[in-house]
């Protein structure tokens, strides 16, 4: 059984390979094989799935080595796989969607150019994220984190005719480097400390090591994990990553790859357990995450920003879970997997409303479309309700207990962590209710022909005529149906008799805080904050029509329309400041660098011209140096003898 | 008589020889006194020899002798063939190996 989890790395990957280079033979049947290889990887998963709840619950840790990768000396890095619990669930997760959005794919994809090399890029995505997860040593994991990277920015730049998708796909990736640097630093700090990449050593180890150390690991794991998950401070390619195809937002950039830091840090607990200063920054990173993410959801007219914004938003909820150490693991997962179903779902419902749409994503010309796509309008609202924790539905249940893991932090810092997590379920119930109300409900604005003179309008999305918005076809309906079973069902599956938890825990371990708020009182006020966050939104628009050019809004809107600056921020510190540092170090290597160099040449050439002097071709004078270097050296010698 | 004397006049010979060397524009002039010189070192060599009781010295002498015979032929032939190309044995007018 243990070799089956190499195949579940290796048929995607085979996938991939015939894929990209099978030449255009395979175009027509591309799609379809690639489907096919990401279902089959899926089977698979459920294979190991169904072995691996066969064994008692302390024994579910497959571990097998492959071969040995790099052998030198004292370094020996494996090829080696570790399936337990948490590797499991993600393995489901990745391929359970990963499957589903190759199907609805097929459908998307189908008028495009070149769909067979699409399919290959999703295959190798479906491959270097499983071998990110069922890695057993750091080094590993790193390539399958650079293999996500890698399809991250080819999807993302799939549409590379377009400049906007080219430069975004750009800024994915450098921003992605920023993160990638913490974590090959932090492996080589693993090395030095532990002497060796595999988990199980380096995390039995993790007690007997200076705080120190491992705060400095920790946090360049943190670092890593901002970067792939996009928390703040490497929050800014997200939203641009939008310009990617839409299943491609739906399952790398809402799903999947953006979870791996959360998968990252959950894997590392017990270094960040060592290290509290380490925690308090991820739980402070995820924090002002959730809220950053919602501020920015609430702004943007571009439906699938705001997805990102929410997206962002959410995976700070995980973040914050993962710091808050073993009361929260569990949680933090659980709310990934909720998340991956409604936010993958909520996606690809925003792909099928563009799909019959002419790709209009400007939701200020959408409205009223629930008429017209209805399949799309029920699975994109209950992905809403689940997103929003609409009591009974997945994302009830698993941001209820986040939010209570905050508070049982206890303390001050609780207080402010439980306050910024309810306060990011009010802004999430307003921001996807915004959604919701500007697409499927209010009037049909898009029967307005776009004006001319408006600014904001991108010349690409218009073609002149009006939208004839129309359902999507069943490959793409069938996944979004799907996937909106999974949001309402999930969160309620899981909390049967804790089955969630009891199926972690020997993994993540876990322990119950003691909430200075009581479990009712907490759901409570979520559902109060809920209620006023609708309600709201509501007010804004629901009941008063919707201005099809938006207006300028407050300080905070436009602020929010600009990602809060966070662009501008990059630009002025790091794109001008780098600029004025390179032009310093230009300035230093002409000056000093090339000075001494010049310096030295000219001074040897000007006492070599003095030198030369000595050489005007008298026989006598070259005889008086003789007779005077050999006096010198006589006297020397005498002189030396004396001494 | 005390053979330090001997020392003294070889050193003396010597000074001439170098003195001429570095002074003399003519080569012929040079050359002769480049042979006392060398014939200065030559008492040196046989005073020693005397002084300290062995042959050493005298053996070198003649080597030193063996080595000027053939320095006096390669060093005249070269003074001639100078004299021929410029019509003057002055060693300051063959100046032209310089930078």
């Amino acid at each position: 059984m243990e070799n089956l989890i190499g195949l579940l790395v290796l048929v995607p990957l085979l996938g991939a390979a015939v894929l990209l280079c099978g030449g255009r033979r395979l175009d027509r049947i591309g799609p379809w094989l690639g489907t096919l290889l990401a279902a089959a990887s899926f089977v698979i998963g459920v294979v190991l799935f169904a072995g691996l709840l066969g064994r008692s619950a302390d024994d579910r840790t497959l571990r097998v080595t492959v071969f040995q990768w790099v052998p030198v000396g004292g370094f020996r890095a494996d090829i080696g796989f570790q399936l337990d619990q948490l590797s499991m669930t993600f393995v489901l997760l990745i391929t359970g969607v990963g499957s589903l959005i190759h199907l609805y794919s097929i459908g998307y994809m189908a008028h495009d150019a070149r769909p067979r090399r699409f399919f290959g890029y999703l295959n190798l995505f479906l491959a270097a994220m499983l071998l990110l997860v069922t890695a057993n040593n750091y080094l590993l994991l790193y390539a399958g984190w650079e293999g996500v990277g890698l399809a991250s920015y080819l999807l993302i730049g799939f549409w590379q005719h377009k400049p906007s998708a080219a430069t975004a796909a750009k800024k994915a990736f450098l921003v992605n480097r920023v993160g990638d640097m913490g974590l090959s630093i932090a492996i080589m700090l693993l090395f030095t400390t532990f002497g060796t990449f595999a988990f199980q050593p380096v995390l039995a180890g993790a007690d007997r090591t200076g705080e120190g150390r491992l705060t400095a690991i920790a946090l360049l794991l943190l670092l890593a994990a901002c970067g792939k998950s996009a928390q703040v401070p490497l929050q800014s390619w997200l939203g641009d990553a939008m310009e990617g195809p839409t299943p491609v937002s739906a399952l790398i950039h809402a799903a999947t790859m953006v979870t791996a830091g959360v998968y990252l840090i959950t894997r590392s607990g017990p270094l960040f357990e060592g290290a509290p200063d380490a925690q308090l920054a991820v739980v402070t990173v995820g924090a002002v995450t959730l809220l950053f993410g919602a501020i920015v959801g609430c702004a943007k007219d571009d439906i699938k920003k705001a997805l990102a914004g929410s997206t962002m938003s959410q995976i700070g909820y995980m973040v914050l879970a993962a710091g808050l150490g073993p009361i929260g693991y569990v949680f933090g997962i659980m709310h990934l997997v909720t998340h991956g179903f409604f936010k993958a779902g909520l996606f690809l419902g925003a792909g099928s409303v563009m799909h019959g749409m002419n790709d209009e994503v400007d939701m200020r010309r959408y409205g009223g479309l629930r008429k017209y796509m209805p399949v799309t309008f029920i699975t994109f609202g209950l992905g809403y309700l689940a997103i929003i924790g609409f009591p009974g539905l997945s994302g009830f249940f698993s941001k209820d207990k986040i939010i209570e893991a905050a508070f049982a932090k206890g303390g001050t810092e609780g207080w402010i962590l439980g306050g910024a997590a309810l306060l990011g379920a009010a802004i999430t119930a307003y921001y996807m209710t915004r959604v919701m109300l500007l697409t499927f409900f209010g009037e049909e604005r898009w029967r307005k022909p776009p004006s001319p003179q408006e600014p904001s309008a991108e010349p690409a999305a218009h073609t002149g005529e009006l939208p004839h918005p129309h359902e999507s076809p069943k490959v793409m309906t069938i996944p979004m149906v799907v996937l909106a079973l999974g949001s309402v069902l999930a969160g309620g599956l899981f909390s049967v008799n804790d089955a969630f938890v009891k199926w972690l825990e020997p993994v993540t371990g876990h322990s119950e805080g003691h909430s200075p708020v009581s479990a009712a009182a907490v759901t409570g006020a979520t559902l109060a904050v809920l209620v006023l966050g609708v309600a709201l939104a509501w007010a804004q628009y629901g009941r008063a029509p919707v201005p099809v050019v938006p207006p300028r809004g407050s300080v905070l809107t436009r602020l929010a329309r600009r990602d809060l600056g966070q662009d501008d921020f990059n630009h002025v510190v790091l794109v001008r400041g780098g600029g004025q540092l390179t032009r310093g170090l230009v300035e230093i290597d002409h000056k000093l660098v090339d000075g001494l160099v010049h310096g030295t040449a000219v001074s040897v050439g000007g006492l070599s011209g003095l030198l030369r002097r000595l050489q005007n071709g008298y026989a006598r004078s070259y005889a008086v140096s003789m007779f005077g270097g050999a006096a010198v050296l006589i006297a020397a010698t005498l002189l030396m003898r004396a001494v | 008589m005390n053979p330090v004397n001997y020392l003294y006049l070889s050193a003396l010979l010597f000074t001439i020889g170098g003195v001429g060397v570095l002074i003399r524009r003519n080569a012929i002039v040079v050359f002769m006194c480049v042979e006392l010189m060398l014939n200065a070192c030559n008492l040196a060599f046989v005073t020693f020899s005397r002084m300290h009781g062995n042959l050493d010295g005298q053996i070198f002498a003649f080597f030193t002798m063996m080595v000027a015979a053939a320095e006096v032929v390669i060093g005249l032939a070269i003074i001639v063939s100078v004299f021929r190309a410029r019509r003057s044995a002055s060693v300051d007018d063959a100046s032209l190996l310089k930078l």
